[in-house]
Formats: structure tokens, C-alpha cells, sequence
């Protein structure tokens, strides 16, 4: 539930606001900033500055927060001027997000929780538990060294990857019998404590293979690919470390191998394992799986080439009347979209084209009033957002073009994605 | 020509250097901003010693504290370790004789232990002698080395000496 005390609410957050802007001249020019702080009101961490000098308006938050807490109610959003503050008291931690742009109150929150995640992966949530129940006021930054970068680098994907306030995840566009000679190397070479093996480029899929019993939360999937995007430190070595996948079992880690295929191929082979002493077997594992892919199918140069020129993709569909779209297709979790062209080359139309799916999407699942179809005239561009049972569409046209002529559009391109369906999607799960 | 592998592990406090001591050996370049290392990296590298091939198989582990626990996985089943400290930063030499107190209790019998002091290039901002580690080392039965992962400076020669 929303609180709602307006005087007071004002008052103090009209001093957050005056502290923010006293400690950080450049304030008026960030859009979104993240805080996590413990709940003693300790810094942890913030997107923008050093978190250390940060500690007054930690300490506001922190006291904002506890004050409503005291009333048995939680503090979520607040909104003033322009700017939507909202909180998420996770475990011991509290996260606070302040945007500026179109994110939602939802969408924020679901932001705040993928950072919380980010932590569980790196400390488990047991573990975060027991520090905090042992000492309050622990300093959770002696723990989380050297993983800062890929909070930064979760905050900066979610800004510009619309996977994440889309909840799943986008393939790499390759022929299926390709596909799904892949995965069948990735199966062939299962060891007793292998529980998933994932091929991923940048921030696609290529395949994954999974135990009949368990699913990939496409959350967590998320956080594996921020791992791998985050650092250049697994590029020619291979690497073991151990992460929490909180959607599939928060209180502990399993044990990744990291690799990529070859100096030329920028595809990523994780192997998850239960065994922190399985090193050795997943090494084994990663040399079968390359000789099959190398020997039996010739599946590298393959996978190299739709990577380098998005060779199967959708890029030709984009013309002077559609401009970009996203398409999820709700029956396989992944969704499909082509790569930015003008006017969306820079990274500021780019930023300003997820805001226009934000708005969209968040217009869509309003839980007051959620719609099925939206179409909007912007001074910029024509929006359309559609959805039905078995997919969700996000699609910015010409603004100049008829309702008509985009509807023509929006069928044609519907066509042509039934038609490479088995190309743009996983679409035979593959299990061990 | 039988080829003789070496099992190695490099441990030591965050920043050290011991990723551009192994990227140093193993590809001989050096990258100024590399960046932390998560977890621990495998790498191998054959080298020719007197007509003897090794082929080095080689842990590079992180520095950072919560992964300290996850150290004894690498250095138990290891010939040799490379404890590495950094000569411009004290605090990292302390560090280091933990280190090697954990593999004098808990390290295989046959461990050969060097010591790596790092960052010799930066002999303006030293802070442990020379005088000083090699007399820690020579206590605890260590080889020592001074090097410099960005000059080059003993790298090979001490992974040579570990031979």
C-alpha cells in the first residue's frame, strides 16, 4: 500500500531532496541514482559518487524509511517534482531508486530487486542474513570488493536492455538445425554435478540446457549474463567461482566454469555445477563440447558469423515506416528485436527509445487499469503496443504514417516472425 | 621427450598483481587497467627448461576476502605456490605471512613456497626492503624474487626457479 501522511512526507523529503543537492553539484544532470545502505542506515553502495560522502542523506533514508516502519507500514514510492523515489526493504538492506525519466513505480522496484539479486549472487542470502545478525552495523562493502562494477554494469544494461522490464531474455537468431546440433554438444558432454550449461553472446542466448526438474529463471539468467558482460577477466583463461542464482535457490551457490569458445568466437560457455571440487570435470566437459562443435559440426564459424552480421535477424523489416519494435513471445519466456538504425544510433535515442517502451509497457500492465491495445502520436514518433495471450508487441513508427498503414505493418511483421519462429527463438527446450 | 606438469597457484592480497604475473608468463604482455579477478583462473603454458618441456598448470585465485575460504581447493593439490605481495604496500606483505603460515599448516608436505615481491619498477613509493622479505623467506624456506609483471623484470626466472 502507498503511504500517504502528506505533510510530513513533504517536509522530509524536501530535505532529502536539499541534501542530494548539496553533496552532488552535478544532481541536476543524473537521471536515475540507485542507494543501497544497510539497515542500521550504513552506506553500501551508490550509483553516482562516493558513498562515503554520502552518508547524511544515507541516514535520511534510512530514517525516512524506519519511521514508516514504525507505523507498521512499508514506505514504497514517494513522488516530488519530477522525481519518483522509491524504496524496497529487502533482508537487511535497504534500496532506494531516484529517476528522473518514465520508469514506472513497478518497473523501479523491479529494478531495486535485480540489484538485491546482483548482492545474493555474489554473498547468498543466508550468508547476507547471518552477517547482519551477528553485526548490525557490518560493513557490507569489505565483502562486496571488486563486484562493484557489475552493479554499475546492471544499472547501465537496464537502462539500455529492455530484457529486464520485459522479464526474459533474446536469442541469438540462428537456422534451428544449427541450433540444435549445439545444444546437442552441450548435452553430450553431462557430468554427475552439471546442472546447467548455457552458451551466451553479449546479451543473447544461444542455447541452454537444463535437468528436466528445474527451470532458468530468466532473472537469473540475467544475472549470469552480467556477469559474463561485466568483465574482460575471463576472456583466454578459464574461470571457476561461485554464484547464488537467488530464483533458484538463494541460501547457497553453485559453481560456475566459465569459457569462451575460442579467441575468435565471442560466444560465452558457463557450466553450473553443485560441486565446488568439480573444476577439473567441467574442463572435460568444455573440451568435448568444443571438439563436437569444431569436429562434428562445424558449428563455431556458425555461430561467429550470426554474431558479427546478425546474418538471420529481423534488421530488414526496419524501413521509413516501422523504425523499431520488441516482440515477446509469451509461449517461449524470449523475445526478438532488431538492431538500432537511425534515428536510434546514439546512445542518448537509444536511452530515449527504452523510455518510450517503458511508458508503454508500464501503460499496458498498469495494475489499475491494464490495456490491450495502446496507440499514441508522439512530436517524435507513433507508438503501438499490443498485446494477447500468447505475445506482447512494442512497436515506434514514422510518426507520419496513418493508423492504417502501421496496422499493414504490424501484420506484415507478425507474418514474417510466425514464418523464422524456430530461428528468432529456442523453441525445443532442451533438458538432460 | 616425457613433458613434467607443474600444478601452481598464485595467492596473495587484492591488487598485488598476481594476474599480470601469470598474463606476464603465459602471454608475455601487460594490461594497465586490468581488472580484479572473480573467483580464480586456469591457465597453462608449456616452456622448455634445459631440453625438459613443463607444462605449468597454473591458478591464478583472487585477492579479495570473501573468497579466501575457497583458497585451499587451489593450493592443495599444487607442487608450488606463489605468494605475491606488493613492495610499495605494506599492508600486502602482512598479508602475504598469513599466507604463508596457512600453507606451512594446511598446504601439502612437498609444497615448494616462493615469494614474489611485485611492483619492483616502482622502487621510488617502496615501502618493505628487499633486506626484509628475503629474510622472511629465507626463515620460512622460500624461494624470493623481486619482480616487475610491467618490465618483465625475474617473471620468467622465477617461474623457471619453481621448475
Amino acid at each position: 500500500m502507498y503511504w500517504c501522511f502528506a505533510s510530513k512526507e513533504t517536509i522530509l523529503c524536501f530535505f532529502t531532496l536539499i541534501l542530494i543537492d548539496v553533496s552532488h553539484p552535478d544532481w541536476s544532470k543524473i537521471n536515475k541514482h540507485i542507494f543501497i545502505l544497510s539497515e542500521a542506515g550504513k552506506p553500501i553502495y551508490s550509483r553516482y559518487g562516493n558513498e562515503e560522502k554520502l552518508v547524511t542523506i544515507m541516514g535520511v533514508m534510512q530514517a525516512l524509511v524506519s519511521f514508516v516502519q514504525d507505523s507498521d507500514d512499508t514506505l514504497q514510492s514517494l513522488v516530488a517534482g519530477n522525481r519518483k523515489y522509491v524504496f524496497l526493504v529487502k533482508g537487511p538492506l535497504i534500496l532506494v531508486a531516484v529517476s528522473s525519466l518514465e520508469d514506472s513505480v513497478p518497473q523501479l522496484q523491479l529494478q531495486l530487486t535485480y540489484v538485491y539479486h546482483q548482492i545474493l549472487s555474489v554473498l547468498t542470502g543466508a550468508q547476507l542474513e547471518k552477517i547482519f545478525e551477528q553485526l548490525r552495523n557490518y560493513d557490507l562493502r569489505k565483502l562486496l570488493g571488486g563486484t562493484e562494477k557489475f552493479l554499475h554494469n546492471l544499472l547501465d544494461m537496464m537502462d539500455r536492455d529492455p530484457s529486464f522490464f520485459l522479464e526474459s531474455v533474446q536469442c541469438l537468431p540462428i537456422p534451428v538445425h544449427y541450433r540444435d546440433s549445439i545444444a546437442s554438444s552441450l548435452q553430450h558432454a553431462k557430468t554427475k554435478s552439471l546442472v546447467f550449461a548455457i552458451l551466451i553472446t553479449e546479451n543473447q542466448l544461444i542455447t541452454l540446457v537444463r535437468p528436466k526438474k528445474y527451470n532458468l529463471h530468466p532473472a537469473d539468467l540475467h544475472l549470469i549474463i552480467n556477469l559474463v558482460n561485466a568483465s574482460t577477466s575471463f576472456q583466454s583463461c578459464e574461470s571457476w567461482l561461485p554464484i547464488c542464482l537467488p530464483k533458484f535457490n538463494d541460501s547457497g551457490y553453485l559453481h560456475a566454469h566459465i569459457s569462451y569458445l575460442s579467441e575468435e568466437c565471442p560466444a560465452c560457455l558457463v557450466l553450473l555445477s553443485t560441486d565446488k571440487d568439480a573444476f577439473y570435470e567441467l574442463a572435460e566437459s568444455r573440451e568435448k563440447i568444443i571438439k563436437r562443435l569444431t569436429v562434428k559440426s562445424n558449428c563455431i564459424p556458425v555461430i561467429s558469423e550470426a554474431i558479427t552480421t546478425n546474418k538471420y535477424g529481423l534488421d530488414y523489416i526496419i524501413g521509413s515506416e516501422i523504425w523499431h519494435f520488441l516482440y515477446k513471445s509469451k509461449t517461449y519466456g524470449q523475445f526478438v528485436s532488431p538492431k538500432c538504425r537511425p534515428p536510434y544510433n546514439t546512445v542518448e535515442e537509444q536511452t530515449r527509445l527504452q523510455e518510450l517502451y517503458k511508458y508503454l509497457h508500464h501503460r499496458m500492465h498498469a495494475s489499475a487499469k491494464p490495456l490491450k491495445l495502446v496507440y499514441r502520436l508522439r512530436s517524435q514518433e507513433a507508438l503501438l503496443g499490443w498485446i494477447s495471450e500468447t505475445f506482447e508487441l512494442y512497436a515506434v513508427f514514422n510518426p507520419l504514417v496513418s493508423k492504417t498503414v502501421a496496422i499493414g505493418n504490424v501484420k506484415r511483421l507478425m507474418a514474417i516472425i510466425k514464418q523464422e519462429e524456430d530461428k528468432l527463438f529456442i523453441v525445443n527446450a532442451r533438458t538432460f | 621427450m616425457a613433458v613434467r606438469e607443474i600444478k601452481l597457484c598464485l595467492l596473495g592480497d587484492a591488487g598485488v598483481g598476481k594476474s599480470s604475473l601469470v598474463l606476464r608468463f603465459v602471454c608475455d604482455t601487460f594490461n594497465a587497467c586490468s581488472e580484479s579477478t572473480i573467483g580464480a583462473s586456469f591457465m597453462s603454458k608449456t616452456i622448455e627448461v634445459n631440453e625438459q618441456s613443463y607444462k605449468y598448470q597454473i591458478w591464478d585465485t583472487a585477492g579479495q576476502e570473501k573468497y579466501r575460504g575457497l583458497a585451499p581447493m587451489y593450493y592443495r593439490g599444487a607442487a608450488a605456490a606463489i605468494v605475491v605481495f606488493d613492495i610499495t604496500r605494506e599492508e600486502s606483505f602482512h598479508t602475504l605471512k598469513d599466507w604463508v603460515k596457512e600453507l606451512q599448516q594446511l598446504g601439502p608436505p612437498n609444497l615448494v613456497m616462493a615469494i614474489a615481491g611485485n611492483k619492483s619498477d616502482l622502487d621510488e613509493m617502496r615501502e618493505v626492503s628487499s633486506h626484509d622479505a628475503r629474510t622472511f623467506a629465507d626463515s620460512v624456506d622460500a624461494l624470493f624474487a623481486e619482480t616487475s609483471a610491467l618490465t618483465a623484470k625475474n617473471v620468467l626466472e622465477l617461474f623457471v626457479e619453481i621448475s
